[in-house]
């Protein structure tokens, strides 16, 4: 036990602790922006893309249930599905647009999808490497096929 | 397996699990599926052949299958849109789930007859 006075608190009575002569000292704020500070390497591409999965939802969830009524509901469902059908639903833009728009959302929205999934599941960053690669390539085919398919279709290919 | 995947276990996790698992078997269909449809560049043999395939039974099947995790991802994907957005959407997501599952319920009983009904015609005839 000490018989010391001097306390390891400062004196609280007889004036503020710190003045002019004797600042209180600096502390930076944490995470602050310094000179020293690497500038940013991405953007807000997750945040874009959560963004996207949730608009593209919504917008597929029209589209495609249209699609399915249309394919498997009305008119005896898949039996009435062959090359004339096409043909008489792809005389009108309209269906066109709707089936272009719907490749491309439901492409995008697919493969987003898959690379949450890989990056959840493949633990080497060599994996994740190989299978995003074979994702995009195959992800990036099938919408330029799909779409050269229903910008060159043609009824009276035979 | 990494560890610990159970962590939860109640609707919040196997939602998120049912959405996932829907997910991707429905893009691995629409892969296949804009290859079958490319078919019409070809020639209208080649597609009416290949369509004929998703005019059998067991693909009809199949179908049904497909309906049923389209009508899955799409109502539980609303629900996320819910959850994300709603001020009240996090406190009342197992009830949406349940409301989900509902739907889906009776959009699958009423999805029997329009998407199975030919593939009963011809395996019991008409």
């Amino acid at each position: 036990m000490s018989t010391d006075t001097t306390s390891a608190i400062g004196p609280v009575e007889g004036g503020p602790r710190y003045d002019v002569d004797n600042p209180a000292p600096y502390i930076e704020a944490p995470r602050k922006r310094t000179g020293r500070t690497p500038r940013a390497t991405r953007g807000n591409f997750e945040m874009a893309a959560w963004l996207f999965m949730r608009l593209s939802g919504v917008v597929l969830v029209v589209l495609v249930l249209g699609h399915l009524l249309i394919q498997l509901f009305l008119d005896g469902g898949v039996s009435k599905v062959g090359f004339a059908f096409v043909a008489g639903r792809w005389a009108s833009p309209f269906w066109q647009v709707w089936d272009l728009l719907m490749l491309w959302l439901a492409m995008l929205h697919g493969a987003n999808g898959l690379r949450t999934v890989i990056n959840d599941y493949a633990e080497r960053a060599n994996t994740r490497l190989w299978l995003k690669g074979l994702l995009y390539t195959a992800t990036v085919f099938t919408i330029l096929l799909g779409t050269l398919v229903i910008f060159t279709f043609d009824p009276n290919i035979r | 397996m990494p560890a610990g995947t159970l962590y939860r276990g109640r609707e919040g996790m196997w939602s998120w699990v049912a959405h996932r698992v829907t997910g991707v078997l429905i893009f691995f269909f629409l892969f296949v599926h804009v290859l079958d449809t490319a078919l019409v560049r070809v020639s209208p043999e080649a597609y009416d052949e290949v369509v004929a395939t998703y005019k059998t039974p067991i693909v009809a099947l199949l179908e049904y299958g497909l309906v049923a995790a389209i009508l899955f991802h799409a109502l539980n994907g609303l629900r996320v849109i819910a959850v994300d957005f709603w001020s009240k959407g996090p406190r009342y997501q197992k009830q949406m789930l349940w409301t989900v599952v509902g739907i889906w319920v009776v959009l699958m009983a009423g999805s029997l007859y329009p998407v199975l009904g030919h593939a009963a015609r011809e395996l019991f005839g008409s």
